[in-house]
């Protein structure tokens, strides 16, 4: 066994929170397409819109069921092939692993908040619609200011549980070699040896991180139902 | 389309072998890491929901670790630190182990510890919401505290959370994908060589996408079935289930 | 052509049915503009059912209903213009929790009839104080008591000025204390010549206020007449019954 030296840490600290501002954004742009989507989708299977209802229905039973390593080597494959076929030239638009990452993370995520937020949408009771309805809000009035609303406020705990995991997540943007904060380590740790150190300070940077986000879901937790106990 | 699958590859077997060989892979991480992850779990679990502070201390940070650490990056951890943390001997010798085993024990006790955090929560949000009057008639009978947890606690926590410990299940096999970067062949692995050697993307990610798929379909219906064996006549959606399934509303599978 | 003219309400042979069950068996019910009518009956008799279908919340399967000269289902623009006409008062209240109460009122004017801020804001005011909770305005609904909660319901209805108002058992979910708040309010609104149909088991608020009486059963009307007539010789068996197990 080696000396073992944390000073090093220091010296490549530039490079590390390089990749970690990476993992941030990364997460950040995941969660505002998820969300966005999510709300979306979640609201199509409320609706049960003909058509619609059953693909949104299918994706995400697929999304839901196969690796996220899977779908990333899928999306990078897929996404400038799509977005070609949609553009005037329809050649292959070569949008660069970032924005790839970005629609794919952000496509992935959107089906799991889909979910929270439907099973949110089934616990909201049938007078509030019924109440929005006699007061003759339009359909889109109604889920934008009475029912959403109030689904967002109960989900939240539930959905920040799952960004934490989404941030989590976003590390295996490893294997489209994309530096985030593991990639930067790793590629660190393959210059210097100093894999111990390297791997072990991202691990505590993860928890430490991961920890305190969880803290907070605990208190939102306890504040929103203090009737549960 | 999925033609190219039964072709020959460069070392003699098909394509279709390789995923087949990956498959294998795969399911026997899930199964073993899950074996791992129940009975480590159970434990940890019902270690938190213990009075001694010790017990719950240590459970309690055994989960906290486990949990708020990528499963990337603790795969990282067993398969590049943990040689080189062990004295030299040992340490060379788990270095030494030829691919494919020193990529798949590593990958085991990894998936398995992870997972076992996840489940620990959930065994521990079942025996809280067990009505608290199970414990004290429980020790009103005269069962000493292993006892009441072995015979009356755990046996109903445990029918209890049947359904959520699916999502651990789907999860787990899922997971196995990430063990490709420490060189394991599994199936995602496997896809991603067919893709490289025949340029058939599709055909290759295609036909992974079918089998998880597939395994998917046999994990729920597998789950369906067990909670349909071991549900307790006359219990369904009790207030036990309901207090649960509220509380589950916060633990974020 | 006379009814368009007369009456506010009109229901021909209306019928829903909920799967193999029917619920309303072809009923028919004429409401003149300023006209106080109360339904009752025992429960399953389908008179929540009726006042729900005025306002299309319930979609009825047969029959004809024209609510202020519009027929329901005849178009698909004609049910929100209907509801803009139409108040109504739920028994749970319904009222939006994440939202003041003053926000509860003023969320339907500002939106649907788009009045400026500032002029839903006086309307809302204006019925709160008419209710007599203005001093609740701040609060949500979740810190108030349900009498509270109900009369903010009522206020909320009326800030879109309907015509006509609905109450579906708008006391039955509340404690007996604070029933007469409700009812009061109620009868203030029946003084100032507001049309008002209301499904509900308070006798003492029908013989005061209202002009007829209803009396449904089995999905069907049975009996109707002015009040003072039904509750003190009912013509028919059934009512006799059921007026019996209320009074007992």
């Amino acid at each position: 066994m080696d000396h073992i030296d944390f000073s090093i840490v220091l010296h490549v600290w530039p490079h590390l929170w390089q990749g970690l501002k990476f993992s941030f954004m990364l997460t950040v742009a995941a969660f505002a397409i998820g969300m966005i989507l999510g709300t979306i989708f979640a609201i199509i299977q409320h609706l049960q819109v003909p058509v619609l209802s059953p693909i949104v229905k299918t994706y995400i039973t697929i999304m839901r069921s196969i690796p996220l390593i899977l779908v990333l080597f899928w999306f990078f494959f897929l996404v400038p092939i799509v977005l070609g076929y949609f553009s005037s030239s329809g050649r292959p638009i070569p949008i660069g692993p970032v924005y790839a990452a970005y629609i794919t993370f952000g496509l992935f995520e959107a089906a799991y908040y889909s979910e929270i937020m439907r099973v949110g949408l089934r616990s909201i009771s049938r007078g509030q619609f019924e109440a929005a309805q006699a007061l003759a809000l339009s359909t889109f009035q109604t889920y934008r200011f009475v029912i959403m609303p109030q689904v967002l406020r109960v989900t939240a705990p539930i959905i920040l549980s799952q960004t934490i995991i989404l941030f989590q997540d976003t590390s295996l943007v490893y294997v489209v070699s994309l530096t985030d904060l593991l990639g930067a380590a790793s590629k660190i740790a393959q210059l210097n040896g100093r894999l111990i150190e390297m791997y072990v300070t991202v691990a505590i940077i993860y928890l430490l991180i991961c920890s305190a986000l969880s803290q907070i879901v605990t208190f939102l937790k306890k504040r929103a139902e203090p009737m549960t106990r | 389309m999925f033609d190219v699958l039964f072709e020959q590859a460069a070392d003699g077997r098909r394509y279709i072998d390789w995923l087949l060989s990956g498959l294998v892979w795969t399911v026997a991480l899930a199964f073993f890491g899950w074996w791992i992850a129940f009975v480590v779990g159970v434990v940890v679990g019902v270690g938190r929901t213990v009075s001694s502070p010790i017990v719950a201390g240590v459970a309690r940070a055994y989960t906290e670790l486990f949990r708020n650490i990528p499963l990337l990056v603790q795969m990282f951890l067993w398969y590049f630190v943990l040689p080189e943390l062990l004295p030299t001997s040992m340490g060379n010798w788990i270095k030494q182990m030829p691919n494919p085993w020193g990529a798949f024990l590593p990958a085991l006790f990894c998936l398995g510890l992870y997972t076992a955090s996840r489940v620990a929560e959930q065994v521990r949000a079942g025996i809280e919401a067990l009505p608290r009057g199970q414990r004290e008639a429980a020790t009103a009978l005269g069962l000493s505290g292993r006892m009441a947890y072995r015979l009356v606690l755990i046996p109903q926590a445990l029918r209890l959370i049947v359904p959520s410990l699916t999502s651990e299940v789907m999860g787990i096999y899922k997971n196995t994908s990430v063990a490709l970067t420490i060189g394991l062949l599994e199936l995602t692995a496997a896809a991603r060589q067919i893709s490289e050697a025949t340029f058939q993307t599709f055909a290759a990610f295609g036909a992974a996408t079918i089998i998880y798929l597939a395994l998917a379909l046999v994990v729920h219906q597998l789950m369906v079935a067990i909670d349909r064996s071991v549900r307790i006549p006359g219990t369904e959606g009790g207030p036990p289930r309901r207090r649960f399934l509220l509380s589950l509303r916060g633990s974020g599978a | 052509m006379e009814d368009k003219d007369r009456h506010i309400i009109a229901m021909k042979g209306v019928v829903k049915k909920y799967g193999a069950f029917v619920a309303l068996k072809s009923v028919s019910l004429s409401i003149e503009q300023g006209e106080r009518i109360v339904i009752c009956g025992p429960s399953g008799s389908g008179k929540s059912t009726l006042i729900r279908c005025i306002n299309g919340i319930e979609k009825h399967d047969g029959g004809k209903i024209t609510v202020g000269g519009m027929e329901l289902g005849a178009s698909a623009g004609n049910i929100d213009a209907i509801r803009r006409e139409v108040g109504m008062v739920f028994q749970s209240f319904n009222l939006f929790p994440h939202l003041t109460v003053l926000e509860n009122c003023m969320l339907a004017p500002l939106r649907v009839r788009r009045l400026p801020r500032a002029e839903a804001r006086q309307v809302a005011m204006h019925f709160l104080q008419k209710v007599r909770i203005p001093e609740q305005a701040e609060k949500y609904p979740g810190q108030l008591s349900g009498g509270q909660q109900q009369r903010v319901a009522i206020a909320r209805a009326l800030c879109m000025k309907p015509k006509i108002m609905l109450f579906d058992e708008p006391t039955s979910a509340l404690d007996p204390e604070m029933v007469k708040e409700v009812l009061d309010t109620m009868i203030d609104l029946a003084q100032e010549g507001m049309t008002m149909v209301c499904v509900t088991h308070e006798m003492g608020f029908a013989r005061q206020v209202a002009d007829r009486v209803v009396f449904m059963d089995r999905g069907e009307i049975v009996e109707s007449g002015a009040p003072e007539i039904f509750f003190r010789s009912p013509e028919t068996e059934r009512a006799r019954a059921f007026l019996q197990q209320i009074i007992a």
